[in-house]
């Protein structure tokens, strides 16, 4: 509720408060200069998704780790020195002046990591060495013939199932009782005897301290975002954070083998799941977002690219629960931006749905043919992408400077395009990554 | 019924396939037989991928089937089975170190085992040395490395290094492959070539082994 009228707005309305609210942020003590330059950027990017031609190209990067490497850091630094933290933060936003802030919201807390025993992730000194960021471990954390345990209380399955396999030192949450239980007074006693477990006891007392440091983790990285945000005046554009369903399921719950084999085995029950995904995904988009203050949802995809499936188990199984989550965000008035990681040549046609309202959205792209996505895309929804990440690591500043040159000439002459990076930037030359800013300034007309 | 079995396989129809395979051994049914057909079955499965009608999941359920399928003949091949008389060449393959994807590898892997390639899959986050220690008692004519991060282009490049400083550079072929790789990190690393897709992956080492 950003407004006491709220449920009587239409979206078109809802957005242009949720805008105003993202382009006039209260209680920010900005220099002169990045007052300037955070209507400047609010400004082009709000264009650019309107399809207008903005007052020139926004250049917002797609960053991963590589402001620590760049600062001379660690990834693990990232995760754990909350001061180093802010440092490389700093250092990356007043050399680059991206248009679009890097949030140190992604890249911790390990210390609440390795405190819950996560095993969901490998990690800098977890698994991945001190240089490396963290990495997804798949694997069958939720069972085939539990579909629909957790189709009928998605609460319930999380909290007794698989948070207890995810996270080590949850796992005697596996022995509570379900929160529905809790109906009647006799049944209140009963209940609460799994909690009075030294095991359960133990995990809840873990629980309650990663909530004090998850209290420290906010603070520090408020006051890094914060200070970025008053200074450089680079406007946050991952405010909320939503998944495909089809992801959720392959990447973190069923894994991606087990989830394609029940494409064929039982492909009701991946479907039924991805309706329950689809109002909580809606909803963790709009609340995030919400407490943000930002009308942007940011939405990385990962099983629909290129060669991960034919287009017709696409058209069944990926493309309408993404676009209900789409379509459930656009009608709360906000702008799903939707980073397609790899190739997307193959789905474009999909992107092009008459059903999403035209400048509503966001599609990044990284190894998908750009001129094919402004022949699709173009007048529909704003597009960004897609300076290959090799160019940046083992690329020339020339070779950067031209493939911008070429990407702006051919899709960036008519407004509702962004310059960025094609695949999260880890690492690369610190010239290659200026010379993007550089060429994206040069060559905007 | 050889038919059926071979069409209930290549059209993934997973239950029938088994049941289909269990007739023919109780019937006694030659099981090298089946394992021609069950072979002859994978490598439709590859060209329906290369045609692009097939993707992920066909592969994946390919596998999966044929997995149980050799369960179910192990006990009557008794010392037969392992030797695959495959004889296209070696490919020694795995995701480089500081990396722990494996999706397309295992896809790589997938292809060339279909198309007559005796495959040694080392998993991932492998060490250069590990790699070099491995080639040394594999002796493949070809090595693929795999990698979806970009912080993994120097552990490549420190790999094919290690190929170079083992003296065996020479005797192999090193081809790269991954997300973002391209002709830019083939140079890089110093590898002879690299594929976008599992396709390009399997004329590569045919193309080096001398049978495309």
């Amino acid at each position: 509720m950003l407004t006491e009228n709220w449920t009587d707005l239409t979206p078109e309305e809802k957005l242009e408060t949720r805008f105003d609210i993202w382009m006039n942020p209260e209680g920010v003590e900005f220099t002169p200069e990045a007052e300037k330059s955070f209507k400047e950027r609010t400004q082009i990017i709000k264009d650019a998704v309107q399809l207008k031609k903005p007052s020139r190209i926004p250049i917002c990067p797609m960053m991963g780790f590589y402001p620590f490497p760049y600062a001379g850091f660690t990834a693990q630094d990232a995760m754990y020195d909350y001061d180093k933290l802010g440092k490389a933060m700093k250092k990356y936003h007043q050399d680059f002046q991206p248009d679009c802030l890097a949030s140190s919201f992604l890249y911790g807390p390990g210390k609440i990591f390795e405190l819950l025993d996560y095993r969901l992730y490998k990690w800098p000194g977890h698994g991945t060495s001190i240089n490396t960021p963290y990495q997804c471990w798949e694997d069958e954390y939720m069972k085939a013939d539990e579909y629909d345990q957790m189709i009928n209380d998605p609460s319930d399955y999380w909290m007794r199932v698989y948070l207890p396999r995810i996270f080590g030192a949850l796992e005697p949450w596996k022995n509570l009782a379900p929160f529905t239980d809790l109906v009647e007074l006799p049944f209140v006693g009963a209940s609460l005897i799994p909690v009075g477990i030294p095991d359960v006891q133990e995990a809840f007392k873990k629980y309650l301290e990663a909530g004090q440091l998850a209290m420290e983790w906010i603070q520090a990285i408020g006051a890094i975002d914060g200070e970025v945000l008053a200074t450089v005046g680079t406007p946050l554009i991952l405010g909320g954070f939503s998944k495909a369903p089809f992801d959720t399921l392959g990447d973190t719950m069923r894994g991606t083998q087990p989830l394609m084999l029940d494409l064929f085995r039982r492909p009701e029950k991946v479907k039924a799941a991805m309706e329950t995904l689809i109002p909580l995904h809606i909803e963790m988009g709009v609340r995030t977002s919400t407490a943000n203050k930002c009308p942007f949802v940011f939405m990385p995809l990962h099983k629909g690219a290129d060669g991960f499936m034919s287009n017709k188990q696409y058209a069944e199984f990926y493309w309408p629960q993404l676009k209900a989550v789409i379509l459930g965000l656009i009608e709360e008035g906000l702008v799903p931006l939707v980073f397609a990681e790899g190739g997307y040549n193959q789905r474009l046609e999909f992107l092009a749905d008459p059903d999403i309202p035209e400048g509503k959205m966001l599609w990044f792209f990284d190894a998908t043919d750009m001129e094919k996505v402004k022949e699709t895309l173009h007048g529909k929804t704003c597009f960004a992408g897609n300076v290959p990440v090799s160019l940046f690591k083992a690329g020339t500043p020339e070779q950067i400077d031209d493939y911008v040159k070429n990407l702006i000439d051919k899709v960036g002459q008519d407004g509702g395009f962004i310059l960025s990076n094609g695949a999260v930037l880890d690492d690369a030359h610190a010239e290659n990554l200026k010379a993007m800013f550089e060429a994206g300034k040069k060559y905007s007309p | 019924m050889q038919e059926k079995l071979f069409n209930a396989i290549v059209e993934m129809k997973e239950d029938e396939a088994l049941a289909l395979a269990r007739e023919e051994l109780e019937g006694g049914k030659d099981p090298l037989e089946l394992l021609d057909l069950f072979r002859k079955a994978v490598e439709e499965v590859g060209d329906r991928y290369e045609k692009g009608e097939y993707f992920l999941p066909e592969l994946m359920m390919t596998g999966q089937i044929m997995e149980q399928m050799a369960e179910l003949t192990k006990d009557k091949l008794k010392g037969e089975y392992g030797d695959s008389g495959k004889t296209r060449g070696k490919v020694l393959i795995g995701t480089v170190k500081d990396d722990i994807h494996d999706i397309g590898k295992n896809i790589v892997r997938f292809m060339l085992d279909a198309n007559g390639f005796e495959v040694k899959d080392l998993g991932v986050d492998i060490a250069p040395d590990k790699f070099v220690e491995e080639a040394k008692e594999f002796e493949p004519q070809v090595v693929g490395l795999s990698a979806l991060l970009t912080l993994a282009f120097d552990p490549m490049k420190d790999t094919v290094e290690a190929f170079e400083k083992a003296g065996l550079r020479d005797k192999i072929k090193i081809m790269v492959g991954g997300a973002p790789v391209d002709d830019q990190v083939q140079k890089y690393t110093g590898a002879d070539a690299w594929g976008k897709d599992a396709v390009e992956a399997v004329s590569l080492a045919k193309k080096w082994v001398g049978g495309a």
